[in-house]
């Protein structure tokens, strides 16, 4: 600790003492106790104690006094814990204050504990010190764990949990040492302290009040999901018995509960275990359909892969006590495995999940689906669907039960198998088919165009039809689904009920905007016509049935539609710009000139994406027909001055920062008209942008200029970050003229302007940016003569009045040479390192946390003396 | 209770009922679709329908050629257009004793019947629906008179002529009863029939039934109404409307606890959500006029017109349409436009706010002071010379049959830059576009039907709770194009009963009870006696006056003191004869204690049986049998009537007298 901040401590301590000067707030708290960790985990609390006597007086004082508010007896009961972390110093609190403050004569049996903060400090506190053994002894000592156990029901949710979460934790400190080196030790073997828990987690699950069954399986779920030793096994054996007779309840109590530690336990398990497969298929079995959905949608996500990566002779030599760890490391590390190089050898545990229930898991994902076939399914007969996922009544039952619970059941079933698409752990084979048969489905009895012959079907659709929710799902799955593929006929209805929706009025805003989300999917994954680049032929038919909706839609009343389509036409602009048959059909409608038109649109949004719209069109030479044919140029012209008007003079941030980025992916691109005369749409641009008051359009103008600088005078090299590669210097030629002409477009003001904006990320760049063309002039020999200059000393004069934030006065025309020695005169390294710091960082020192909460109190107590 | 059905139109009924005595007709609408089997009138001479071939028989017979036109495969009726009248066979009309009306749209027929019928009693409405009514009729009469038609045609009715015409003639119903427009004489005459009523006003109806209008938030004025007396309570439920559009919002609550609800009037396009469709409206007449065309919106001078208006009114500068004129083209434009400014009572909430700030409720006003929206009493005078395009006309009638907007569908009809936008759901669109066939114009069909959806009818029916539904029989299945939507009907318990034209429905509750007052003097003389808890009875003997359909009970007339006889009485001095009157018995007989008392009092060998009604007790050796029900009791005995009393006696000891 620093001595500033020894030397403020005792005041502040006193002020925490004083009930008549409450802390302003609970965040100033918070930040002490993270800095108490931080300086405990540096150093030794037993010293800082010692040092500090303060803080124990503090921790005395809290116990003796009657009327201080339970966020400092909270606060004091963490800080206890925070020290009493490292056994010596837990000693050393141990004789008198510990049990004072944790034990029964503390605030456990006074007036405080009705305050939730106070149960929360208290438990909180306990988690910190229970760190050794001798913690251990403290606790059973002092009978904490009987606390703990009724803390599992208190009406706090946060003082409950934290409850749950500090038992696992005493469990994993209790079982870690006698568990280390043997194998999942017996039940008889434990601990007494282990013994009383599970004990307790034992006569919970055997409980008849659900709540109690909860608090078990939630602090089972904990223990599954956080404590790796050898002991979870053990336990699971001891309790599964019990775990599988909740299953012979009818409801099955707290069956989320029940979900979430099965799961954990299955991920957590290192070996393959018989007993574990049967109870989840026993569950799966037991639980109704919209309960077992996340089970098996779980148990298909379960990870086995990484068993085939394994050499053959390294599975044979498998040691199973050492691989215990390492594999909950490496299933939890999983996502990291798939971009795994394939030389790499992983050796791994666990088995597969047993084909079976896989099966079992994904029959109760597809059944609602399957159900929906069958009732809709135009003729009686085998439908050849979904196979082993045939609709059962039950499963009717549900679907037509209410509205809510057939709405739930099929919302979950779309999105649990949406997720599932795209793994690789999916079921194999996919019925890619039957599954885009369903969405199909779903989606005409949502919009009511399909006539379903049978009852169930009739039923399904007075409850489906116009439901915004499962249309929404059904089409998030439908978009999922265009990663595969699927019969011709099928992909034809796909994009005929897409277009359905596009077209229909009763569509709403959402469901419309997905609608656009799936055809994009869609469009772009359909096939391209071999030999050819251009569009298949169906494709071609649907864009030409698509552009009068796009068009009708575009002057749609409601804005966020007007957006959806615009979005949808950049992005298929951006991905098919250059094949023929969309530019044909894109060019025979009036979208672009629609599109066009809502640059004056009344909501910013909308003319945010139309900008980014007619940019793209234009990008691709699709814009709006010129008006005047022997002059071709003067429609684009008009756009660009259009867009040049938006960024000068639109109110709103959104479609100024979207010019932005127009204009500099157009100059990236080379722009026809921008390379036409690169230099005057640079100025006129960082003009525009030098003045707005939007940090991002700034930054974005800081964007442009780079580009440019690149087009001058060649790449930064390798764009990856943690390339350390400098940039090259450019040839001296180029540079004088290069210089040039930054002088002219006046780069130089807009960059040194925001090396010094009041926004961070403006300057950052900014200071990138000159520090890249410093390190492109390094062999500019004239700066040292430039740097004499007058001219160059007034201009340093100017910019420190820019950093003194007096930015009125303009820096005038500036020479190169003059630049390059200003590069130099400027510490831009230090400037960027500066930026690097977080812009709290001053405030951020604990001094200025002790200072400040000093202040906040001098300032009460100011007022206090006003009073009288 | 009955229900006589004259109109089989869900939307446009036209029903009596029957009620204590009191004969109720509830809306008189009219059925114009009658209207789509003629050819349109057009406003100037059109070279096209006047060169239309006439129509002939499959054997080439052209006896009918001069009645009937062939366009485009379809055949029309080249005559004044007529309209299909509510029936006047089923009943007499003569005896019908008000009318109520519940909106504009549903009194069209309404000279037909006052004028025509020997209808002699009073029709009540609101005033803005007899303000609106009046303009809809003048609007009508206007349209076809200043059409005037030399041909009327007759021939093609006759009923073995019909069978042999093409659908849809062939299938017209009742084409004998059609008539023509009425004139302004009769709407006048009729409209001076009616009484104004305002919301929840209580109209007596000859003492026997109470009527009150109650807001429905259809339209200005509109309204559902209650038909009750003491103990029963009918509510008419006409067009209705749960959405927030310029109306005041529907009273519901006073629906509540009805022994019968007759709901008609629900939305005619269940399928098209009117928010959805005002977004289509605007998406298609936004992009016409951007492409240099013209927009043509069919429509009645008055209801979702404002609507409309206040929609474009937010979005035609957002959508840069401000140079675009609008043009309101009807003989009612400007009264309907001023109209609706002044009924404030009768707006929403959000409007009547705004009269006392004070701004004009609809913001129509503002596009009329812009010149954004501009209104002509017909095609000629000032229009011709104000008239510019790229446009938008809303202009009638909505059948496309008569009024100006014939003209402009004959004008613009050959350019595929326009568009012809159908708002109104009263009219098939693709039967109205027929006579203009082949079309180049666009057609866009966005009905805006605000009136309850059978989701919301659902909703409506589990809060109020009737205990029968009384409706249209097309809402008590799916509509027969769209089976499989069980959705598309009226869910409810015990099913709705249906009805269909020319109908008498029996109105299934009985009425059992009627209220009587008790004169104090008569109330004092009453000396109640407790049968059971909290249940007292007393003996009445009165006199019942009944006069309005109130009943009183007055203390009975003192017998005439005996004066010699010699005096005549007259006959309004006649009195009922009072009786001397037995004690009343109450109580029931415990049939144990019973036999115990008889064995108390010698007798013996009795025996008792149960019966489906009560008990039976032998006394076999007196042969006598005493038979014990819930509401008698009888003694059968071979002529012992000694024994009979000693019985009666016995039995009696058992009930209380009074």
């Amino acid at each position: 600790m620093d001595p500033e901040c020894s030397r403020l401590l005792p005041a502040l301590c006193a002020v925490l003492a004083d009930p008549r000067q409450p802390v302003a707030d609970d965040t100033c708290l918070e930040k002490l106790l993270d800095w108490f960790t931080a300086v405990t985990e540096a150093g030794s609390s037993l010293l800082l104690l010692q040092e500090n006597p303060c803080l124990v007086e503090l921790l005395f004082h809290v116990l003796k006094s009657q009327d201080l508010s339970s966020r400092i007896l909270s606060f004091s009961l963490r800080l206890a814990g925070i020290f009493a972390a490292q056994e010596d110093c837990f000693q050393y609190l141990q004789g008198e204050l510990l049990p004072m403050l944790f034990g029964e004569v503390g605030p456990l049996g006074g007036a405080a504990w009705t305050a939730p903060a106070v149960r929360s400090g208290w438990i909180q506190g306990l988690r910190t010190l229970a760190q050794h053994p001798s913690a251990l002894h403290f606790l059973a000592a002092c009978g904490a764990v009987d606390t703990i156990f009724s803390l599992q029901g208190d009406p706090s949710l946060f003082v409950a949990s934290a409850a749950g979460q500090l038992l696992v934790h005493i469990l994993d400190l209790v079982m870690r040492g006698p568990a280390e080196g043997r194998r999942s030790p017996q039940a008889c073997d434990w601990p007494a302290c282990a013994q009383k828990i599970v004990g307790h987690i034992e006569d919970s699950l055997c409980s008849t009040d659900i709540p109690q069954v909860t608090q078990a399986l939630s602090v089972l779920t904990t223990a599954f999901g956080h404590c790796h030793g050898l002991w979870t096994q053990g336990l699971w054996v001891r309790l599964s018995p019990l775990v599988a007779r909740l299953l012979e309840k009818d409801p099955v109590p707290a069956s989320h509960s029940l979900v979430d530690l099965l799961l954990s336990v299955a991920r957590s398990a290192p070996s393959s275990d018989r007993d574990l497969w049967e109870t989840l298929a026993q569950t799966l079995s037991h639980l109704s359909p919209t309960q077992a959905g996340p089970l098996a949608l779980g148990i298909l996500k379960l990870q086995d892969c990484f068993i085939h990566r394994l050499p053959k002779d390294r599975r044979d030599s498998w040691s199973s006590p050492a691989q215990s760890r390492a594999g909950f490391i490496l299933r939890t590390c999983s996502a990291a495995f798939c971009h795994l190089p394939s030389g790499l050898t992983l050796w791994i545990l666990g088995h597969p999940v047993p084909q079976v229930l896989r099966t079992q898991a994904f029959g109760i994902l597809l059944q609602p689906l399957a159900c929906v076939l069958e009732a809709a399914a135009q003729a009686p007969g085998p439908p050849g669907l979904l196979e082993g996922a045939a609709a059962d009544s039950m499963m009717v039952d549900t679907l037509l039960s209410s509205k809510s619970a057939c709405v739930g059941l099929l919302c979950c079933a779309l999105a649990h198998l949406g997720l599932l698409q795209p793994l690789p752990q999916r079921p194999s084979p996919w019925p890619q088919a039957p599954l885009l048969g369903a969405a199909v489905t779903i989606l005409r009895l949502c919009s009511g165009s399909a006539a379903p012959t049978s009852d169930v079907g009739g039923r399904l659709c007075a409850i489906l039809v116009g439901c915004g929710r499962v249309q929404r799902a059904a089409l998030d799955f439908l978009g999922a689904l265009s990663q595969g593929t699927g019969p011709q006929e099928l992909v034809t209805q796909v994009f005929s009920v897409l277009l359905e929706y596009l077209v229909s009025p009763e569509s709403s805003s959402m469901v419309l905007k997905k609608a656009f989300q799936a055809t994009l999917r869609w469009l772009l994954s359909s096939p391209k016509t071999p030999g050819c680049c251009d569009l298949d032929p169906h494709t071609q038919l649907f864009l030409r049935e698509l552009l009068p909706v796009l068009q009708k839609r575009l002057c749609s009343p409601c804005w966020e539609v007007r957006d959806s389509v615009l979005e949808f036409l950049t992005q298929m602009t951006r991905h098919c710009g250059g094949q023929a048959g969309f530019r044909q059909a894109l060019l025979a409608s009036e979208v672009p000139e629609l599109t066009k038109q809502l640059l004056r649109d009344p909501e910013s949004y909308v003319r945010a994406s139309a900008v980014t719209a007619t940019g793209q069109l234009s990008s691709w030479g699709l814009c709006a027909t010129p008006a005047i044919p022997e002059c071709p140029g003067a429609q684009q012209e008009s756009l660009l001055v259009e867009l040049l008007h938006i960024l000068s003079t639109d109110s709103e941030g959104f479609p100024r920062r979207a010019v932005m980025q127009v204009f500099t992916e157009w100059l990236r691109d080379g722009h026809a008209d921008v390379a036409e005369d690169a230099e005057r749409f640079v100025a006129g641009v960082l003009q525009a942008a030098s003045r707005d008051l939007d940090w991002e359009v700034r930054a974005q103008g800081l964007e442009l200029a780079l580009v440019f600088l690149e087009q001058l005078l060649g790449q930064r090299g390798s764009h990856c970050p943690y390339a350390v590669a400098l940039p090259e210097t450019a040839p001296p030629g180029v540079l004088d003229q290069a210089l040039q002409v930054l002088c002219r477009v006046q780069l130089f003001e807009f960059a040194f302007r925001a090396l010094f904006d009041c926004d961070r990320p403006v300057a950052q760049k900014s200071c990138d940016l000159l520090l890249f063309l410093r390190a492109k002039a390094a062999p500019c020999g004239s700066s040292q003569e430039a740097g004499d200059s007058p001219n160059v000393a007034s201009v340093e004069a100017t910019l420190q009045r820019w950093q003194a934030g007096e930015q009125g006065q303009p820096l005038g025309y500036l020479e190169p040479g003059a630049v390059v020695a200003l590069l130099r005169s400027i510490d831009l390294e230090g400037l960027r390192d500066t930026l690097a710091e977080s812009s709290d960082h001053v405030e951020k020192s604990p001094q200025s946390l002790l200072q400040d909460m000093l202040a906040a109190v001098g300032v009460l107590g100011e007022n206090e003396a006003d009073c009288y | 209770m009955k229900l006589y059905c004259l109109s089989g139109h869900p939307t446009l009924p036209c029903n009596v009922l029957k009620f204590k005595s009191t004969t109720i007709m509830l809306d008189c609408g009219l059925d114009m679709n009658s209207t789509l089997n003629f050819l349109p009138l057009p406003l100037v001479q059109s070279p096209r329908l006047s060169n239309l071939p006439g129509w002939s028989l499959k054997d080439g017979n052209a006896f009918l050629d001069k009645e009937l036109k062939e366009c485009s495969g379809h055949v029309f009726v080249d005559s004044v257009p007529e309209f299909c009248l509510p029936e006047t066979e089923l009943i007499d009309l003569s005896t019908v004793d008000v009318i109520l009306i519940s909106n504009y749209h549903c009194m069209m027929a309404l000279p037909y019947i006052t004028e025509h019928t020997g209808f002699t009693g009073t029709v009540y409405a609101t005033e803005p629906s007899v303000q609106i009514g009046r303009l809809l009729m003048e609007e009508l009469v206007n349209f076809i008179e200043r059409v005037p038609k030399a041909q009327s045609a007759s021939l093609w009715k006759n009923k073995d002529i019909q069978r042999l015409l093409p659908s849809p003639l062939k299938d017209a119903v009742e084409v004998s009863t059609w008539r023509r427009c009425y004139t302004m004489q009769e709407v006048n005459s009729a409209l001076s029939k009616i009484q104004l009523v305002g919301y929840s006003q209580k109209i007596e109806l000859f003492g026997a039934v109470q009527v009150t209008p109650l807001s429905s938030g259809y339209a200005l004025g509109s309204s559902n109404w209650i038909i009750q007396s003491h103990y029963e309570k009918v509510s008419y439920v006409s067009g209705s409307s749960l959405l927030t559009t310029h109306p005041q919002p529907m009273d519901q609550a006073s629906l509540k606890n009805s022994d019968v609800l007759i709901l008609t009037g629900l939305t005619q396009i269940p399928t098209a959500n009117p928010d959805s469709m005002v977004g289509e409206f605007c998406s298609n007449l936004a992009l016409t006029v951007r492409n240099g065309g013209n927009v043509l919106v069919p429509c009645y001078p008055s209801g979702v017109i404002y609507d409309l208006l206040e929609c474009l009114y937010q979005y035609i500068d957002s959508a840069g349409l401000s140079s675009i004129p609008f043009y309101f083209i009807s003989p009612v434009a400007n009264s309907s436009l001023e109209f609706s400014q002044i009924f404030a009572e009768w707006l929403c909430h959000n409007k009547q706010t705004k009269v006392y700030l004070p701004e004009p409720p609809f913001p129509h006003a503002e596009l009329i002071q812009t010149n954004k929206l501009k209104h002509y009493p017909s095609i000629h005078g000032d229009f011709s010379n104000d008239f510019r395009q790229p446009c938008v006309v809303f202009t009638g009638h909505p059948s496309l049959r008569f009024g100006d907007v014939v003209h402009f569908m004959e004008l613009w009809g050959k350019s595929s830059l326009n568009t012809v936008i159908f708002t109104e759901p009263d009219f098939s669109y693709l039967e109205a576009l027929a006579p203009y066939q082949p079309l180049a114009m666009k057609c866009i069909y966005c009905p805006i039907d605000t009136r309850l959806n059978f989701i919301q009818v659902s909703k409506l029916l589990k809060e109020v709770q009737p205990l029968h539904v009384v409706c249209p029989e097309q809402y008590t299945q799916p509509p027969p194009a769209q089976s499989h939507r069980i959705d598309l009907m009226i869910d409810c318990q015990p099913p709705a009963m249906s009805y269909r034209r020319a109908e008498v429905l029996a109105l299934p509750f009985k009425r059992r009870y009627e209220k009587i007052e008790i004169m104090p003097e008569l109330a004092d003389s009453l000396v109640p006696m407790e049968i059971k808890p909290g249940v007292s009875l007393a003996t009445v003997s009165a006199v019942l006056h009944t006069k309005d359909n109130k009943h009183i009970l007055q203390p009975p007339p003192r017998p005439a003191q005996p004066t010699g006889g010699k005096k005549r009485k007259r006959a309004s001095d006649d009195i009922p004869d009072c009786k001397v009157l037995k004690p009343l018995l109450s109580g029931s007989i415990p049939v144990e204690q019973f036999v115990q008392t008889l064995e108390k009092h010698g007798f013996s060998d009795i025996k008792v049986e149960d019966t489906a009604k009560g008990h039976i007790v032998l006394l076999q050796e007196a042969e006598t049998l005493i038979q014990i029900e819930e509401d008698s009791t009888h003694i059968i005995c071979d002529n012992d009537e000694m024994l009979r009393v000693r019985l009666r006696d016995l039995v009696l000891k058992f009930l209380q007298k009074f």
